[in-house]
């Protein structure tokens, strides 16, 4: 047996059962921690895909960056409150759970039409990722993705300043009595 | 690599479904936004994994700008999640029934 199909088939499960487990969890800072899981195993099977970069990225900003800002926010809103577990719409999560599995098998029966279930991905990869993984996608980014690129940038700065127009705290205008009471507290 | 292609797309159709789930019954607004980025991370891996079937790096290229907006899209909705706990001190989406008639 391969190498990459037991790598494969021991991190399926893993990302399976963590994805699971953070649905299942009431508390959203042990949901994060199994999120953090999936996306490790994520990060593997990028490797195994031969895409080493995304590999990186997906552990440096996933994982690191936007796991620990979710942690943040988890923190600062207080972690002691537990989710409130009971449905409010009758019925709602066994036609959430028979939706899902419904669509998992219109996947799988897509998946078989598209591109079959055994078709093995072709050979001749390395020679797309001359020199190098990183190298190779940056000439493609650079090259053939340039504008996108740019529009990313923009996009970033946007929610950089959107985060903080959001997370401000609106600075109250002092009222004339507030102002003679403080007057009055120093004099 | 011997692993088919088609295994890699049914697990991501499975880790998309179960995002789909987890944000159709959680009542948390941060643990749906959770089950959103699982989703988000789901199409990645299909994208990786179709770049790899066609021999050609636009997927990766693809997947690489979805994280970039994913990070902005995280960055303004937890802005968005803290300013609504600032304003009726609860994150659960059932309490946000101001538009309810």
């Amino acid at each position: 047996m391969p190498l990459d199909n037991v790598v494969f088939w021991v991190f399926a499960p893993i990302s399976v059962a963590s994805a699971i487990g953070m649905l299942l969890m009431r508390n959203a800072v042990h949901a994060a921690l199994f999120l953090i899981v999936n996306f490790f195993c994520l990060a593997v099977f990028y490797l195994i895909l031969d895409a080493p970069f995304l590999f990186a990225v997906q552990i440096i900003v996933y994982a690191g960056a936007i796991m620990v800002l979710f942690l943040f926010v988890i923190m600062l809103l207080g972690v002691d409150r537990g989710d409130d577990l009971r449905e409010r719409l009758v019925g709602q999560r066994p036609l959430a759970i028979v939706l899902g599995i419904g669509f998992v098998a219109e996947i799988v029966v897509a998946t078989r039409a598209g591109i079959g279930l055994a078709t093995k991905a072709p050979a001749g990869f390395d020679q797309v990722n001359q020199p190098g993984n990183a190298q190779a996608l940056a000439a493609v980014l650079f090259r053939d993705y340039f504008f996108p690129f740019e529009v990313t940038s923009i996009l970033l700065i946007v929610a950089a300043v959107a985060a903080m127009v959001l997370g401000q705290r609106k600075a109250r205008a002092v009222t004339q009595a507030e102002l003679e009471a403080m007057e009055g507290v120093n004099a | 690599m011997r692993t088919p292609i088609a295994s890699f797309v049914i697990l991501s159709g499975i880790l998309f479904s179960l995002g789909t789930i987890g944000v159709l019954v959680r009542k948390n607004a941060l643990l749906i936004f959770m089950s959103v980025e699982l989703q988000l991370n789901a199409v990645n891996l299909a994208l990786v994994a179709f770049s790899r079937l066609h021999n050609g790096l636009d997927g990766q290229v693809l997947a690489f700008f979805s994280m970039v907006v994913a990070a902005a899209e995280v960055v303004v909705g937890l802005a968005i999640i803290v300013a609504v706990y600032r304003r009726r001190g609860t994150v659960d989406v059932d309490q946000a029934r101001g538009l309810a008639g």
